[in-house]
């Protein structure tokens, strides 16, 4: 299975991405230059964390237009398996491959620490191993998480089944103290309505070797493999 | 009021520029004639004390630099060690202290730009950033306006650049109320075979400006960063720069490209002092000169005049010397990487830095007489008068509390003791994954990936000691920061350190640095952690007051194998607590003595014996590596209590420790006593720990063990009738939790 990591000026998680592909599944992945009009050839495109042309607008706003992002929007339509990450998931938002925006954190500060997930949909192709339920414990580092969307496209989000990641307390309760921005209900990762485009604030990548204090984020990447394996037999 | 080049000086207009009546008569010696414009501001700047040293040199040669560690020392952009396997660590750390006091956020943020810049350009990927910030009381509003200004600075700019900021030290005294310092520290891992120089070798080599374009911002700052701050200061605010992180991350990723390529010869930050001092420092390392057309150097504005540009301080720029011929390629890449990379001179073989507007010469000057050749003075210097005063304190007439709990209680919601999650929550301090060991312990460790090792750093110093003896505050700065690597299960490398004094022209200030460098360097020898580089920061004064003498040491470890890493919490029920080293009464310059008597800066320091601090330490850095130490925790502000409460704090477990007071109380519990480590082991490796101990000679107590929620001190009289112990604490983990944890962030709400 091959992996495509993009990188855009001023995208600062595509080695660490980079290395937890292979440091956790040990496939083939390559990094894809802004620059570039096509993702053909790859199974599983991940947009990196980081500050895209250093977000002095809208987070993500400018790297929506560029020109790997045609590609990536195509790729999309057509099924193609797209993770965003913190700044990877603020540039889905503003292609309009998720629904929704990004505000600034409420306590208007950047906030770097562990959160607590609840995995909410586990029949997407990133969260296939997890149970329902089930509590992960990975960090955020951002200044614009704080997820908004209207009262009707919210309502679409849970008919579907959309919303994959809420934060959480250890125990898995769902409440206003475990949410480190304001988002709305809890939401730290939703997906599209067929599951294949993710886009998430919090950073599986930091988090998928036990030296670095914990392997939660692992499941993700294991989850496409055993997805893509399952698909392609 | 922009001079032209061609018009004559108005009298006196070096002493505006900083330089003084000798000074300008050297110049006009070394050049036979009077300089222009262009040269005299030139001269200033080059000249000025943040550029040249000229006070600081002749003491900072008490520093040991040599060891078989070192592949760099002082003299390039930053130190470089080796650890092994054709790999090295290079790192610095330098002051942005005048900038944050007038612009807490831009100073901040480009004190971490220019740092970086500073690793990177030796061709080292920056790994990670440090920070040690002094600020005045958070009770103080405009205290609390910079405090939060220089932590979004930071904050801004590291976390965009994508360089984790993982440890550092903030400290608050009145003494920094009206000048705070920010020391930023930046480690970069490199190969061997990668390391670039700033020099422009080779005669008829193109030299290039790369990066962002020449702005008028920044103009004198490196003159403004050599005098007192004023009631005029604020009006300096044109003389701080403003960082742009997003083009620095363009750079970085360019400059590395571009040096892997092989097109390099040398290559150096605009830092202070902007174009000036990347041109000559260069041309005079390699004893080459010069020559650019400032008219090719790319501009934000029309009308820029060559005094400008030379001396701005745009930030994210480089002077980058190629192999001839190489341009186009160098070109290639920058541009890959939506920069400019601009041709404006070649290296000469005149030894001069030479200056043309088209063809028009506008300056022309020897480029050692600039760096090499620059004035040195040796200032006078004498114990200052506070000093005995400040050092009198007889300890009977402090008088012993009744309350110990109230007293730790009190310690670990001061804010110099308390939780700075409020601070490194804002840091994005894991972006790189290869943070092992997360802000808030002794010392921040990274992986090194692809191997088993681990880099270990900490900045330290205390500053109350180095006020009450100079000489000792420096021994003790570095012994502390060596002691929290070997907590980590390290072994000290080497030091880079930032030296914020006061007016060095004032006899007592100049004695406090002399001092200060004396006693580190006595400990750098001893403890063999050499000095590679570091950075002078003088005329930290407000109102004609010096700030305590703060020399800060940045030091940097290795970890051979991180499976041997250690951390300061207590792991499991049952560990037994040993306390490695010596509490004698020593209460001078103690966070107890602030805090609870309201004794600021009063007393002697702790003494510190430097033999025996590096017994500790070996006896136990060689105990982590066999395997039988599971926490270790430097004891250091607040004394034993303090430390154990830590352990606990941070394990999420109590402890029962059972003392002998053998020495009044309050000194056991919150005296400040060197060179002890408070360590936890299993109780199946105690007889060998106590063993190795007993080996190595160091002198060592069984204090109790880990278990329970609650932290609890007992306390026993000394002589064989010891009698009953007396419980002196008792207190829930989470109580002193929520102190510790919850006092920053209530100050700042």
């Amino acid at each position: 299975m091959k992996f495509g990591v993009i990188v855009f000026p001023g995208s600062n998680c595509d080695a660490d991405c980079l290395h937890a592909v292979k440091a956790v599944l040990d496939q083939p992945v390559e990094y894809i230059w802004h620059k570039s009009n096509s993702v053909d050839g790859f199974d599983c495109i991940i947009l990196p964390g980081g500050f895209s042309y250093g977000d002095y607008l809208r987070a993500g706003a400018i790297a929506r237009f560029s020109p790997v992002m045609e590609a990536v929007i195509n790729y999309a339509q057509k099924g193609g398996w797209v993770l965003g990450i913190c700044n990877g998931f603020q540039v889905l938002l503003e292609a309009g491959l998720l629904p929704g925006a990004m505000r600034r954190n409420n306590n208007l500060q950047f906030i770097c620490q562990d959160t607590y997930l609840k995995v909410e949909n586990c029949s997407t192709p990133f969260t296939a191993l997890c149970h329902p339920g089930e509590v992960l414990k990975i960090p955020v580092a951002h200044g614009e998480g704080n997820y908004y969307c209207d009262e009707k496209t919210l309502k679409e989000l849970k008919q579907n089944n959309q919303i994959v990641f809420r934060y959480c307390d250890e125990m898995g309760k769902v409440t206003g103290e475990a949410n480190p921005n304001g988002s709305i209900n809890n939401i730290a990762g939703i997906c599209n309505r067929h599951g294949n485009v993710l886009g998430m604030m919090p950073h599986p990548e930091r988090c998928a070797e036990e030296i670095l204090g914990s392997s939660d984020g692992a499941v993700l990447f294991k989850s496409i493999l055993a997805s893509w394996q399952r698909r392609v037999k | 009021m922009e001079p032209r080049s061609s018009e004559k000086l108005k009298p006196g207009i070096w002493r505006e520029m900083g330089l003084t009546d000798q000074e300008f008569d050297r110049v006009k010696e070394i050049l036979g004639r009077e300089p222009n414009y262009v040269e005299l501001g030139i001269f200033a700047v080059m000249w000025s004390e943040h550029c040249s040293y000229k006070t600081s040199r002749p003491v900072l040669k008490f520093f040991p630099t040599e060891g078989e560690q070192v592949l760099q020392g002082p003299g390039e952009n930053a130190g470089i060690v080796d650890i092994g396997d054709g790999q090295a660590v290079a790192f610095k750390i330098e002051s942005h202290n005048h900038p944050s006091a007038v612009e807490p956020y831009q100073g901040a943020a480009t004190g971490v730009g220019g740092i970086l810049r500073d690793v990177f350009t030796m061709g080292a990927r920056p790994i990670a950033v440090l920070d040690s910030l002094r600020f005045g009381s958070l009770k103080n509003s405009r205290t609390r306006y910079l405090f939060s200004g220089v932590v979004s600075g930071i904050s801004g700019y590291g976390n965009c650049v994508g360089v984790p900021t993982v440890g550092g030290e903030v400290f608050f005294a009145p003494t920094y109320e009206e000048n705070p310092l920010v020391n930023v520290m930046c480690v970069g891992l490199i190969d061997h075979k990668d390391i670039k120089k700033g020099v422009a070798a080779g005669i008829g080599n193109p030299v290039m400006v790369v990066g962002a374009r020449t702005g008028r911002d920044g103009i004198h700052g490196a003159t403004f960063a050599s005098e007192e701050l004023s009631e005029e200061s604020a009006e300096k605010r044109p003389a701080v720069q403003v960082g742009d992180p997003f083009m620095e991350k363009l750079l970085l990723e360019a400059c590395l490209e571009v040096i892997k390529s092989g097109y390099v010869v040398g290559i150096q930050d605009m830092g202070a002092a902007g174009l000036t001092s990347s041109s000559c420092e260069m041309a005079s390392r390699a004893g080459t000169g010069i020559e650019m057309d400032l008219s090719l150097v790319p501009r934000r504005e029309e009308g820029m005049t060559p005094y400008e540009l030379m001396l701005s301080e745009s930030q994210e720029r480089m002077l980058v010397v190629v192999k001839k011929g190489t341009e186009d390629k160098v070109k290639e890449i920058f541009n890959k990487w939506d920069l400019e990379a601009v041709v404006v001179g070649r290296v000469t073989g005149d030894g001069m830095l030479r200056l043309t507007e088209g063809q028009q010469l506008v300056a022309e000057v020897p480029a050692k007489a600039l760096t090499d050749e620059a004035p040195v003075y040796q200032r006078p210097y004498s114990e200052p008068e506070y000093l005995k005063e400040a050092q009198n304190l007889s300890p009977v007439k402090i008088p012993i509390p009744d309350n110990y709990e109230q007293v730790l209680l009190d310690l670990l919601a001061s804010p110099n003791i308390a939780s700075k999650e409020w601070v490194y929550r804002q840091y994005d301090h894991m972006v790189g994954t290869n943070t092992v060991v997360r802000p808030g312990s002794d010392a921040a460790v990274l992986r090194v990936k692809g191997t088993k090792k681990g880099i270990a750093m900490t900045t330290d110093c205390n500053p109350r000691y180095c006020y009450l003896d100079p000489y000792m505050g420096g021994m003790i700065a570095v012994a502390e920061a060596a002691r929290n690597l070997v907590c980590s299960g390290a072994k000290p490398l080497a030091i880079t350190n930032c030296l914020n004094f006061g007016n060095p022209e004032k006899p007592g200030v100049m004695w406090q640095f002399r001092r200060a460098v004396q006693g580190m360097s006595e400990a750098c020898r001893k403890l063999n952690t050499p000095v590679t580089g570091g950075n002078v920061s003088f005329y930290n004064e407000t109102k004609g007051t010096a700030v305590y003498p703060t020399p800060t040491v940045g030091m940097v470890g290795l970890i051979e194998d991180l499976d041997y890493c250690c951390t300061q919490d207590f792991k499991d029920e049952g560990d037994i607590i040993i306390l490695v080293g010596e509490t004698r009464v020593e209460l001078g310059g103690s966070e107890y003595l602030s805090v609870v008597h309201g004794l600021e800066g009063r007393g002697t320091p702790p003494q510190l014996d430097l033999e025996l601090e590096r017994k500790v330490q070996q006896a136990v850095l060689e105990a982590i590596k066999k395997g039988l130490v599971k926490s270790a925790h430097d004891c250091s502000e607040g004394g034993l209590a303090v430390a154990l409460a830590e352990s606990c704090i941070s394990g999420g477990i109590g402890a029962e420790i059972y003392s002998i007071e053998n020495i009044r109380g309050d000194a056991l519990l919150f005296g400040e006593s060197q060179s002890r480590i408070i360590i936890s082991a299993s109780e199946n490796n105690v007889a060998e720990l106590i063993r190795h101990l007993t080996l190595m000679e160091v002198p060592f107590t069984r204090l109790g063990t880990v278990g329970g929620e609650e932290l609890r001190i007992n306390l026993m009289d000394s002589g064989c009738a010891a009698g009953r112990p007396r419980p002196v604490i008792n207190l829930p983990v989470a109580e002193m939790e929520s102190r510790w944890r919850g006092a920053v962030k209530c100050l700042m709400k």
